[in-house]
């Protein structure tokens, strides 16, 4: 075996190994070890200030591991180029970033990194997917918090990632967009098998939401375990 | 009034900085009414200013008459204190200093070598250094400006650039929007000089040449070159300052290394 992989469950996609981070001294991640099954969505739910962001920003190596790793299929994630990583493993930020231009501009925004096109066609599937067929041409500054967030999704969906990760995809939205990302993210999750680790604050959405939740606490793991043994404990 | 009150002219000299210093503290205490606080930063920059420029003029002296070789150095010197000074701008971007003595070298030096080996600036010290040190100066803010803008810029938009990262965008591509409008925006300084030359202000090395008996058309269109040249210097150091700069901001591992909270 190399040092740079590590053995696990077969249907492991993502594990990580004592992961933490420290920030100026101080413990924000705290040797958090855990498994994410290919084709689950896993919830990350605690207080703020717990270290859910943190957790999934190491996640896609948007920050650094101060010590301990991440796995992707086995492979050290510090052995796969970060660009390629991120390609694999997506992410949906907590409030929608468009960038200038149409909604089918932003969809084109991943695949063009690689030097791919969209197609119209799979453009339109992508809109399709996420509730907003016929929106291509919208300007993205005219879209509503739930559409922008619809098209958020769909640009990370875009670069067929392995795992989408979701940092509280609904907490920037009002109520009844809230309701809609969230049965459109079932749906996309629910469809594709898609694995899903997902960052949320609320106990109620994580029940509808998720397979399996770890809880965090002032950056420690502290239970995991399926949803009804967690959050209905 | 002065001048009935110093007759000796280094008497005179010290008399007007202090009556000029005097009124750029009165301002910042206005300022500091608005709870903006810039007071240690403007003495020591007016106390530092005075003395350096002092220094200089010292030195000036013995080297004017040694040989010419010494206005290169003397003016290598003058970029890297000028690279030292704007690179204060870009605090929490690993390497500016670098980034930015490089640019200053590149943008200034390039237009000085070209123009004293066109004739355009005379070789002799007395007008090199002066002709030498408008050019470097005038890069040093305008790549002070594009450092800066690019700076906040980038903590502005910290979300759309995470967001390009996160569906795999190259780091310099996630921030080429805040490069370019940081280069347009350190450019507008030099612009507007040069629009305005002749109606807003005429500067002061034209007064010199006119008082020194220069002929004014030529005095006038000297004055030009020597802007155009000002433009031509701060658009280089620009340039290259914004393309180097996309990278550093940025870890190894093409992490966005300027977070909130670092003071400027």
């Amino acid at each position: 075996m190399s040092p740079a992989s590590k053995p696990g469950a077969a249907n492991t996609i993502l594990s990580t190994d004592h992961l933490s981070r420290e920030v100026d001294s101080r413990a924000i991640i705290h040797e958090i070890t855990v498994e994410v099954r290919r084709g689950e969505v896993l919830a990350v739910v605690g207080p703020s200030g717990s270290g859910k962001s943190s957790f999934l920003r190491l996640l896609n190596r948007l920050d650094e591991p101060t010590s301990g790793t991440v796995f992707l299929e086995g492979t050290d994630y510090r052995q796969i180029v970060p660009r390629e990583l991120r390609r694999r493993v997506g992410m949906v930020m907590q409030r929608p970033f468009l960038f200038p231009g149409t909604a089918v501009d932003n969809l084109r925004y991943g695949p063009c990194q690689r030097g791919q096109t969209l197609s119209d066609a799979d453009a339109e599937a992508l809109l399709t997917r996420v509730g907003l067929t016929g929106y291509g041409s919208r300007d993205v500054t005219n879209l509503s918090g739930g559409e922008a967030q619809r098209i958020s999704l769909a640009g990370s969906l875009a670069n067929s990632p392995q795992v989408l990760l979701m940092d509280e995809p609904t907490s920037a939205l009002d109520e009844s967009s809230k309701l809609g990302v969230e049965s459109l993210i079932l749906e996309v999750i629910g469809n594709s098998k898609l694995t899903c680790v997902i960052v949320t604050h609320d106990t109620a959405q994580a029940a509808r939401l998720a397979d399996r939740a770890m809880i965090l606490d002032s950056g420690r793991l502290v239970r995991l375990g399926s949803v009804n043994e967690i959050l209905h404990a | 009034m002065l001048k009935h009150l110093f007759s000796n002219q280094l008497q005179l000299g010290l008399a007007q900085a202090a009556a000029a210093a005097l009124l750029a503290c009165i301002v910042i205490l206005i300022a500091r009414r608005r709870q903006i606080h810039l007071e240690s930063e403007t003495v020591i920059a007016l106390v530092r200013g005075l003395v350096q420029i002092m220094a200089v003029g010292s030195i000036l002296v013995v080297l004017l008459r040694g040989p010419r070789w010494t206005g290169g150095l003397l003016l290598l010197a003058m970029i890297i204190a000028a690279g030292a000074t704007s690179a204060k701008r870009a605090r929490g971007i690993p390497g500016s200093f670098k980034v930015s003595t490089y640019s200053i070298a590149c943008g200034a030096g390039t237009v000085i070598a070209v123009m004293t080996w066109l004739g355009v600036i005379d070789t002799p010290i007395t007008a090199l250094i002066p002709v030498g040190s408008m050019l470097i100066a005038n890069a040093m803010n305008t790549n002070g400006l594009a450092l800066n803008r690019f700076r906040s810029d980038v903590l502005a938009h910290r979300g759309e650039i995470e967001t390009a990262l996160a569906l795999g965008a190259d780091p310099r591509q996630s921030v080429y929007p805040y490069a370019q409008s940081s280069f347009e925006a350190s450019l507008i300084p030099a612009i507007d000089s040069l629009r305005s030359l002749g109606i807003v202000w005429i500067p002061g090395l034209m007064a010199g040449m006119l008082l020194s008996g220069a002929r004014p058309v030529y005095a006038a269109i000297y004055q030009f070159v020597v802007l155009a040249m000002i433009f031509a210097a701060s658009g280089l150091t620009s340039l290259v300052s914004t393309l180097l700069i996309r990278t550093h901001a940025f870890t190894p591992a093409e992490q966005l290394a300027l977070r909130p909270g670092i003071q400027k």
